[in-house]
């Protein structure tokens, strides 16, 4: 009957191909979903044409928030508050690597070395040059790739702390999960008293007080308070450790009276973020050598 | 040909447009749908099969640049372009109420989908929440620019039917 019916028609019907493509569609998610496909040189050849558009018109819209921006605020005003935030990029660096290393110097500390800042890593720049399609997810694209040294896994931060991570490469762009998107979760530790916590990006949070969540922190001895540091933690399997991701904002007891969880405010402001550090050294697990 | 240089040059301007300017220029960091527009209106105007093959490559573009895993999207846009076909009866050219109401429903069903899959399924459950801070900040923002990206695309349609009405007039002649 179908034959007849193609005989005639000479063109298939819709319904069929679109039957076939589902087919395929649920093919890919599946091998991408168990086996980890992903978009590889279909991915590299369209990012040929695209990457190079998105840079620039990233660029044009760079130059438009900002000039909105620069109207809405005096341009001098402006300038200060961008030399006063470099200051504070420095030195809230400076602290944060001082801090690490004064705290290593407790025994403890001595064993897990904790003395490696940011400042020890590799790092290579790179440009914001996309973002997320939908409203849902926050993915950006950067503009280095893996012909830059650029591979899955890597820990991207701006001066301030920590901004996402590396979940695909192409040959000349990559794409990054910031750490507020809602499929984030980042091992953490609480610098003042190294107790290890999980950090999750929540879109309702991130909307409502541009913070997120972190969650299962043993604080037995009540000693973590609001304003202390979060930086990623050594345990993390793929987060290198001592990257600042933000500060306490709010801790409440859970109901099984054991871990705390409550609120971070990162320290990256995502909203505008344009220039960012990819950190090249990976980090290697050792899972038998802890616990 | 000419047709499917034209249409895929408009996904790609408003692909391009959508994750980038607009993403800087979002406003309560919401950005518009345009992609949706496109599939949408192609869906309506072209029928069936042209609004599958769109939604195809509109899903397929943000798959590779955005998604996690791919064919997701691709599926997505595949099946609001199907959809929109069918509604190729009612669609005359100078009625905005239906263009407008497809359009906000493919946009509707198309964020309440990724909320169903991608977050019920992770257990966000607030629902009030998630529609009015993200379902339908963008549902109005993809209806403003529609109101400019529609009538755009109503024009480049008609003028290829124009010429394909003309090339087949010749042929037949």
């Amino acid at each position: 009957m179908a034959r007849v019916k193609r005989k005639n028609k000479t063109s298939i019907p819709s319904k069929y191909i679109l039957l076939a493509l589902t087919g395929v569609c649920v093919l890919l998610m599946f091998g991408s979903f168990t086996f980890g496909w992903v978009s590889g040189p279909v991915g590299d050849a369209a990012s040929y044409v695209f990457i190079p558009m998105q840079r620039g018109l990233t660029t044009v819209g760079n130059w438009i928030s900002d000039k909105t921006y620069e109207l809405a605020n005096l341009k001098n005003v402006m300038k200060e508050n961008e030399e006063l935030k470099t200051q504070v990029d420095q030195l809230t660096d400076e602290l944060n690597t001082q801090k690490l290393e004064q705290y290593d110097t407790e025994d403890l500390r001595a064993l897990l070395a904790l003395d490696e800042g940011y400042s020890e890593y590799n790092k290579v720049a790179a440009s914001v040059i996309g973002k997320d399609a939908g409203n849902w997810f926050d993915t950006f694209l950067i503009d280095k790739g893996s012909n830059d040294g650029i591979c899955e896994g890597m820990n991207v931060i701006t001066g301030r702390g920590l901004a996402g991570i590396i979940t695909e490469v192409g040959s000349n762009y990559a794409k990054v999960r910031a750490i507020i998107d809602d499929m984030s979760s980042v091992s953490g530790m609480v610098l003042s008293t190294s107790d290890n916590c999980m950090i999750k990006g929540d879109l309702q949070t991130m909307d409502e007080r541009q913070m997120i969540t972190f969650s299962n922190l043993k604080d037995t001895d009540n000693k973590v308070s609001v304003g202390d540091q979060v930086v990623t933690s050594y345990i993390s399997s793929e987060y290198v450790q001592g990257l600042l991701i933000g500060y306490i904002s709010e801790i409440h007891v859970n109901s099984n009276n054991l871990t705390k969880s409550g609120l971070i405010s990162p320290v990256v402001d995502f909203e505008h973020v344009k220039h960012v550090l990819v950190i090249t050294d990976l980090k290697t697990t050792t899972q038998d050598q802890e616990e | 040909m000419r047709r499917k240089i034209t249409v895929f040059l408009i996904v790609l301007v408003c692909f391009l447009l959508q994750t980038t300017l607009f993403q800087s220029i979002s406003f309560l960091t919401v950005a518009p749908n345009l992609l949706i527009i496109v599939t949408a209106s192609f869906g309506f105007m072209r029928g069936k099969k042209e609004g599958m093959y769109i939604g195809l490559l509109c899903g397929v573009l943000v798959d590779i640049f955005y998604a996690q895993i791919l064919g997701g999207y691709a599926l997505l846009y595949m099946y609001i372009g199907y959809m929109n076909g069918f509604f190729r009866k009612l669609f005359f050219p100078e009625d905005f109420k239906l263009p407008m109401l497809l359009i906000s429903a493919s946009d509707f069903i198309y964020n309440f989908m990724i909320y169903f899959f991608l977050f019920l399924f992770r257990n966000r459950l607030d629902f009030p929440y998630y529609l009015s801070h993200v379902i339908l900040p963008e549902l109005v923002y993809t209806l403003l620019m529609m109101i400019v990206l529609y009538f755009i695309i109503l024009k480049i349609n008609r003028r290829l039917e124009e010429i394909e009405r003309k090339r087949a007039a010749k042929f037949v002649s």
